[in-house]
């Protein structure tokens, strides 16, 4: 299974995928919504992707407790198969 | 006697085709600015969401019924198909203001069309593309000869007028095709379905207004719709290389580049072109597809011989698609 720093790089390049935003402004303290300028719906693209990515299910209303960066790697590191 | 045990069946058509398309929107032009007048929105909010530049509205005293006729009565003109010649008006809506009397009967005697079998079909804004394959099998079942398919809404009879996550996307409008036999197949089979397990996603509150659960019906149109596209294709005997135009249900913007994102990992091409009506219709449900085809016909984006894809995807949920050959 993939550790921490595994599933931010990882997560970064969702990110930058779907948002655009450039991979090392993508770190753990950082807020989707607030910092990173992600709206609802990319939230859920990159749930999706990271779904497929890390083998993990991120249901909607759990996504809406993901508020940082740290929060989602925590999320998938303690539900990835 | 006769043979009790055997019955009679009507011989049916050897293929269908879409022989005519027409659409009406209502005068009324709504900005995002206009919404932002009387909502906590903006311009730039609304066209990242969902894609809307501007959208038409009804007046008051123009209905579900009025929109319909006039698209109807545009896809017969175009059609070259005269009102007696049709048989069948099937009506997909969600918006019809009364349960009891029905649209497609008024619809159909007000176009001029005598004692046809007309009736709604309600299946969101999965409704059209349900409308043409069940147009398009009772030909081939030889039920019917000419049918007439109008997608009609009056959506913001059931938006809540400042409730910023719903008025900024329906609008009003109605769109319409006229279906008959073909000597050779020109409509491919439906593929449609249901997903009732998600009922919650859509529906109206307080029986009134349209609420939807935003990021959920996201993921679901995303992620599932693409398949059922696909499906169509394959039913039809085509690839996803074979598609022309696309034309998903026009309820985001985001979710039509999704679709068509997906088809082309499948092998849709790069040229393949997408609609994107929405930006100056919004989301009008069941009107959404006819008025895109209309649209893109007149534009020329849509040519006659062009494969087109279409695929509907709302409340029920309810989904179907189809390919067909454009007339």
């Amino acid at each position: 299974m993939a550790d921490n720093a595994e599933i931010l790089a990882g997560l970064a390049e969702i990110v930058e995928e779907v948002a655009g935003v450039a991979q090392d402004d993508v770190t753990a303290e950082k807020s989707f919504v607030d910092d990173l300028d992600i709206d609802s719906l990319s939230m859920v693209e990159i749930a999706v992707q990271a779904e497929d990515k890390f083998g993990v299910k991120i249901p909607d209303d759990e996504l809406a407790n993901l508020k940082t960066v740290g929060d989602a790697v925590n999320y998938v590191s303690a539900n990835a198969k | 006697m006769t043979d009790r045990s055997t019955l009679r069946q009507a011989p049916g058509a050897p293929g269908t085709r879409i022989l005519g398309v027409g659409s009406f929107q209502p005068e009324k032009i709504v900005t995002n600015d206009d919404l932002s007048k009387i909502m906590d929105t903006n311009d730039q909010w609304i066209r990242e969401r969902v894609g809307i530049i501007e959208r038409r509205f009804a007046e008051k005293d123009e209905s579900l019924v009025d929109m319909a006729v006039k698209a109807g009565t545009a896809a017969l003109a175009d059609a070259g198909v005269d009102p007696s010649e049709v048989d069948t008006v099937i009506l997909p809506n969600c918006t019809m203001p009364t349960q009891i009397p029905n649209a497609a009967a008024q619809v159909a005697d007000r176009i001029g069309i005598t004692h046809p079998a007309a009736f709604d079909l309600n299946a969101a804004c999965a409704g059209f593309c349900y409308g043409i394959g069940v147009a398009s099998d009772l030909i081939r079942a030889g039920t019917a000869k000419k049918a007439l398919v109008i997608g009609a809404e009056k959506l913001t009879d059931h938006v809540d007028p400042v409730d910023r996550a719903n008025a900024i996307i329906f609008a009003d409008g109605a769109g319409a095709a006229v279906v008959g036999a073909a000597d050779t197949p020109q409509i491919g089979p439906v593929a449609w379905g249901s997903a009732g397990e998600h009922v919650d996603l859509i529906y109206m509150r307080d029986d009134r207004w349209i609420y939807q659960e935003g990021q959920s019906v996201f993921r679901w149109a995303t992620t599932q719709i693409a398949p059922i596209a696909l499906q169509a294709l394959e039913l039809a005997g085509l690839e996803p290389s074979d598609v022309d135009v696309l034309i998903p249900h026009q309820a985001n913007l985001r979710i039509v580049e999704a679709i068509a994102k997906k088809l082309r990992a499948k092998g849709a091409r790069e040229d393949m072109v997408v609609a994107d009506d929405i930006k100056y219709s919004g989301n009008t449900s069941s009107a959404s597809i006819p008025l895109a085809l209309d649209h893109m016909r007149k534009a020329g984006t849509a040519k006659q011989g062009d494969v087109v894809l279409a695929v509907g995807f709302g409340a029920g949920l309810s989904y179907a698609g189809q390919a067909f050959i454009c007339p």
